[in-house]
């Protein structure tokens, strides 16, 4: 009896170990990037570094703020397009869809989770990148198809498994007495929906949203290989434009040979860091926020 | 009373355009790739490494890439679940508790599920400079264990949640010690869902590319040591869809019908798995 | 003044979830080898109080216990040597609804063997058929031992787990509601077995089945609002009880 017990204790031991390490990884990520990133600081300033648009590593500056207005424009334009997509659908999933329909596409969305990105980004030269070659002179506009709105619509597909996902989840997670009671009152089943559900369920759709822009910010190289990758702000969507992940990506190469170069490529990805942290804590603070509420009431 | 109906009805048309919008692009994915890259796709091209260089060179297939990926995935996801069970299964209310150490470790995991897959490929680029590792097959292993590392213990959690406190407290009742309740018990009530959450963590480690771009390499040769850089299927697809050579371009189009056809496939065993392992599962 | 020789003796014992207090000063000893029946409108610490029995509280969170519990001379409590795990084996626990474990009919009864080191495959067949015998379901299932447990119906199952905690030998058995969640001839089956096991085993049932307390019952505990209103032999409480409440209750004004 004492050996099970004693097997016991070592087995939690080992398992609080492996925790407080992938607990740690995080911090160990944060602090290699950031330790590997301060030589930057010596020969150019925070303020430069984030808002100049010069970005000439040769001549030593490094301006970020094309890559971070990259970046900004792509994920903007997949959002908008994959936020009401997202929404119609996991309401249609989750309230409206017969079974069947369910059971075919929730895992076809599924399937959407698991494609890599460069099938992503070859389904994008092959399809989406002659597809906004060719509507761009409709508005008054010419590109070679690579592009911020080619990079969008193919962010956004590659956004659309994990915002429905959420979403459904969290639609499907409002009690039905909630609906219950608007439809005893009369109501149709879209006014219980749009007045009731959604307001229930609006914590949790914001958090999925969130999670959604936050993989679209960190996304390399289905972006990377259909948006043109010119260092310049973007004026319009058929502009190309070169977005943070897709900088870092690109220029591995060159790191080492130029100096300061690295740092500051990894001051990028540090970047990518924080942004990410900051929307990941976010939306896990509505998504306990959105737990609670159901456990009380 | 005719216009709420009719706004229903709007809304609905609406809802199912979206809808079919969704699976359409999925369709859409499936259809162009498979077009551009099934006729890519011949025995040859499977089993025949790279000739002549994998960039400007001629003719010869990808299975250097096939098996380059396949040695990556496998080694990543192994240590991959020797490293997330331990986790997974801590984060049981009976070992972590309640305290902040708890809301804190998930947290953090719940950021690392969040970075950006060449964030992982930096960082791991620093550490095997650090440690003087070049390019090869354990520097892939090494980054994409630690992407799989959060898929996989959120995904396991997300099946030990659902495990009833009543089933545990079974166990315990006749004298079972928490050890003996995880193995003897927890774990088979779980074991169709870690499959599903194996077979997903490995689809992630065998097509990402961001983070084994600095990490890993390219070669035209197969797989032969640890310490050699090795090819893989979304480089193969990365490296190989901007050449000028339009034999080399094939085989990029068949890279991705290869993954295609392995994501696929690992749905399909994924379901099969699950159906078999359920018998003994309580409901 | 007790006449009978106590397995378990509760001294003073004080029950709190958070700020809540769910046993209030519980003092009472609990019969050896005798049917005792905790009755008491529901929500009023029935549950609580048998888990208190064998340290199964401990697994809920935010509980604060104060008092003794003494179980075969041993404050279970306050006593450092204590170990909950051999506590818990010497109960046999059935809940409400039936948990079977996920594995096969066999291995459900086998469980607890194996946890103890019980390797002979020879002696655990025995020991396995003994106790299925003694449930009453050796006959149904010897020709598909080896089949998933969740295949059982309900009656089968709460069966299945009796002979389970029934195969590690404990001292005493207790159970929560144990048949509210079964057909009524399972739960005749149940009490039936019950009626038998108490011959060598201390039982303890929690019930809010007025009827079911009447068959069962050598001794009874009132329980309402988180006190002992009232306890002793099934006859005296049932044909003369003494305190207001209890006769409210026996009455079937309160339930």
């Amino acid at each position: 009896m004492r050996f099970r017990k004693l097997k016991d204790i070592v087995a939690s031991r080992l398992m609080l170990s492996a925790t407080v390490f992938s607990a740690l990884l995080v911090v160990f990520i944060a602090v290699g990037l950031f330790l590997k990133s301060r030589p930057i600081f010596a020969i150019q300033s925070l303020n430069k570094l984030l808002f100049s648009s010069s970005w000439h590593p040769l001549n030593g500056e490094f301006g970020l703020y094309p890559f971070l207005m990259g970046t900004l424009w792509v994920t903007v334009v997949a959002m908008v397009i994959a936020i009401p997509l997202c929404l119609l659908t996991s309401i249609y999933l989750a309230e409206y869809a017969p079974r069947k329909v369910r059971g075919v596409v929730k895992p076809m969305i599924d399937l959407l989770a698991g494609i890599p990105s460069v099938v992503y980004g070859l389904f994008g030269i092959l399809l989406i990148v002659p597809l906004t070659k060719s509507i761009a002179p409709v508005f008054g506009y010419t590109t070679n198809g690579y592009n911020v709105l080619s990079g969008g619509i193919v962010l956004a597909i590659m956004v659309f498994p994990v915002i429905i996902s959420i979403s459904s989840e969290v639609i499907e997670t409002v009690p039905y007495s909630m609906r219950e009671a608007s439809l005893a009152l009369g109501a149709t089943k879209w006014q219980a929906t749009k007045l009731v559900v959604m307001r229930s369920a609006l914590p949790g759709l914001i958090a999925a949203i969130i999670l959604g822009f936050a993989r679209a910010f960190g996304e390399t190289m289905a972006v990377l290989m259909v948006v043109g990758n010119v260092a310049q702000v973007p004026s319009s969507v058929f502009d190309p434009a070169y977005p943070l992940p897709a900088l870092i990506a690109n220029n591995y190469g060159e790191m080492m040979s130029i100096p300061q170069y690295d740092s500051a490529l990894l001051f990028a990805a540090l970047v990518l860091l924080v942004v990410v942290f900051l929307f990941s804590v976010g939306a896990r603070i509505i998504l306990a926020r959105v737990e609670r509420r159901y456990q009380v009431g | 009373m005719d216009r709420r109906k009719l706004e229903e009805g709007f809304f609905k048309v609406l809802m199912i355009a979206a809808t079919l919008v969704v699976v359409g692009s999925l369709l859409a994915l499936f259809l162009v790739v498979l077009l551009k890259g099934a006729p890519a796709l011949s025995l040859s091209m499977i089993t025949q490494t790279p000739q002549g260089g994998y960039y400007l060179g001629k003719g010869g297939g990808i299975l250097n890439a096939i098996l380059g990926s396949l040695c990556l995935a496998a080694g990543a996801t192994i240590l991959a679940l020797l490293l997330a069970l331990p986790v997974a299964l801590f984060l049981q209310k009976e070992y972590i508790g309640r305290s902040r150490f708890a809301t804190v470790t998930r947290l953090s995991l719940d950021v690392l599920w969040g970075v950006p897959s060449i964030v992982y490929g930096v960082f791991g680029f620093i550490i095997m400079v650090y440690l003087g590792i070049r390019a090869s097959l354990l520097g892939g292993i090494i980054v994409l264990t630690l992407l799989e590392l959060p898929i996989m213990v959120r995904a396991i959690d997300e099946v030990l949640r659902r495990v009833p406190q009543e089933l545990k407290d079974e166990s315990y009742a006749i004298g079972a010690t928490r050890l003996e309740t995880t193995t003897r018990v927890v774990l088979r009530q779980i074991l169709p869902g870690a499959v599903t959450a194996i077979l997903l963590a490995f689809g992630r480690g065998i097509g990402d590319a961001a983070s084994i771009l600095f990490t890993t390499g390219y070669t035209d040769r197969l797989p032969h040591s640890l310490l050699d850089p090795v090819a893989s299927l979304p480089l193969a697809v990365f490296f190989q869809i901007g050449t000028p050579f339009p034999e080399v371009q094939q085989r990029a189009y068949a890279s991705a019908v290869i993954l295609l056809v392995i994501v696929l496939l690992l749905s399909i065993i994924s379901r099969l798995l699950v159906r078999k392992f359920t018998k003994y599962v309580i409901r | 003044m007790t006449l009978f020789k106590p397995y378990i003796s509760v001294k003073g014992l004080n029950v709190y979830y958070g700020n809540c207090q769910a046993l209030e000063n519980i003092t009472v000893d609990i019969p050896e080898k005798q049917i005792t029946v905790i009755i008491g409108p529901s929500g009023c610490g029935k549950t609580t109080l048998l888990k208190c029995l064998n340290r199964m509280i401990d697994l809920t969170e935010g509980v604060k216990l104060s008092g003794q519990v003494w179980v075969d001379g041993v404050d279970i409590y306050n006593n450092k040597a204590v170990d909950a795990t051999q506590i818990r084996r010497k109960m046999g626990l059935l809940s409400q609804r039936p948990f079977p474990l996920p594995m096969s009919i066999y291995e459900n009864v086998a469980y607890g063997l194996k946890l103890n080191g019980l390797k002979d495959k020879k002696k655990v067949d025995l020991v396995v058929k003994h106790y299925l015998n003694l449930v009453g379901l050796w006959e149904e299932v010897k020709h598909r031992l080896k089949a998933p447990a969740s295949t059982l119906s309900a009656g089968q199952q709460q069966r299945l787990c009796l002979a389970r905690g029934l195969a590690v030998e404990p001292e005493a058995i207790l159970g929560d509601e144990p048949t509210s969640a079964l057909d009524p001839m399972s739960a005749q089956n149940i009490e039936k077995t019950f009626l038998e096991l108490k011959k060598t085993y201390t039982i303890v049932v929690v019930t809010h089945i007025l009827r079911q307390a009447r068959r069962l019952a050598d001794y009874v505990v009132f329980l309402y609002l988180g006190r002992i209103v009232e306890h002793g032999p099934a006859a005296s409480i049932f044909e003369n009880p003494k305190q207001p409440e209890t006769q409210a209750y026996i009455r079937g004004e309160i339930s």
